[in-house]
């Protein structure tokens, strides 16, 4: 009996000998880090609501493979933003840059946003005019004379 | 004055229709390309059919020619194909593949099955080339004048009225010109 525990053990200790620490899933992982920064910034097309770092399509795995390859051959990421853009468009940018063409993307939210509280600031202006106290009519005047003189609220 | 202020909330309602109405015409799948009016980017691939032979942009400079961009296992080529073997049978234009990530022996299969519209498939196995003329969807078709630059890109299977309205008008005029 108190061989078989031994021989356990033994086992058991043998297991956590032999058992590796997990390697890194990728070879350079500084390198992986900026790919995945600049793939978080660049729309798939394929999945146009995804990025490509998100993405699983064949497009976007190459693409992510070429950011890979460009960053290890040194280019900046500057440089690889416009690579992409010179081959996919201003669309393929997160953030796209602001031209001409971009100026209601980037500006109508806050056109519309002031647009309302500007509707809203006049709106709440006429309400308060319209609502300050006005000094009764004459004939209101007479009116309220004579609800105070009758005599049978006089009680 | 106080019947004007009850047409305001349908009026704001017809501005947004109007803008919802359009917005369901537009395709948020045809990316407008940067590369039109551009140089064709270059490449030299090996052919399709031939692995020992190659094929350039460059061999096409003077020509007003057709660069289509399939795969065998993409379904709308399937859809266009019919459209681009009518288009290459009647001469007008030289169309060229460019094979899309894509088994030699598939897109040989397929070629060999449904007819062969191509002069040449230059036979981009890892999508390089493809990323270089910026293709997210096969099909895409491009239209390349005589000196060697993209006039126009279609995203997406190619049909008649395509060919009819936008290629051949444009290959007409571009051929007319130079």
């Amino acid at each position: 009996m108190r061989k078989l525990f031994v021989l356990l053990f033994g086992l058991i200790l043998a297991g956590s000998v032999l058992a590796k620490e997990a390697p890194p899933a990728v070879p350079d992982p500084a390198l992986e880090k900026r790919t995945m920064a600049l793939a978080e910034e660049l729309r798939c097309l394929v999945c146009q609501n995804q990025t490509i770092a998100d993405s699983h399509a064949e497009l976007a795995i190459d693409l992510k493979n070429q950011i890979r390859e460009k960053l290890k051959a040194g280019m900046s990421e500057e440089q690889i933003l416009q690579f992409m853009v010179a081959r996919y468009g201003d669309f393929v940018l997160y953030k796209p840059p602001v031209k001409a063409t971009t100026v209601p993307l980037w500006f109508g939210p806050f056109a519309l946003l002031f647009g309302a509280l500007a509707g809203l600031f006049y709106y709440l202006l006429r309400r308060r005019r319209s609502a300050a106290p006005q000094p009764l009519s004459e004939a209101e005047q007479a009116r309220v004379q004579a609800l105070l003189d009758s005599p049978e609220e006089r009680r | 004055m106080l019947r004007a202020r009850f047409l305001i909330p349908l009026a704001v309602f017809a501005v947004v229709v109007g803008i919802l109405g359009v917005g369901l015409t537009l395709d948020p799948r045809e990316v407008p390309s940067p590369l039109i009016n551009k140089p064709a980017p270059a490449f030299n691939l090996p052919q399709l059919a031939q692995p020992d032979k190659t094929i350039s942009q460059k061999d096409m400079l003077g020509k007003v020619w057709l660069l289509n961009v399939w795969a065998s296992w993409c379904v709308s080529c399937r859809e266009e194909h019919s459209t681009i073997l009518e288009l290459a049978r009647s001469g007008v234009v030289p169309v060229l593949g460019l094979n899309y990530k894509d088994e030699r022996a598939d897109g040989l299969a397929w070629l060999a099955r449904l007819g062969n519209p191509y002069q040449i498939s230059a036979y981009d196995r890892d999508g390089r080339i493809g990323i270089d003329y910026g293709v997210y969807g096969v099909p895409e078709t491009y239209v390349i004048d005589k000196a060697g630059v993209i006039r126009y890109k279609r995203i997406g299977a190619v049909t008649p009225e395509v060919v009819r309205d936008k290629i051949l008008p444009l290959v007409k005029e571009l051929n007319g010109n130079a």
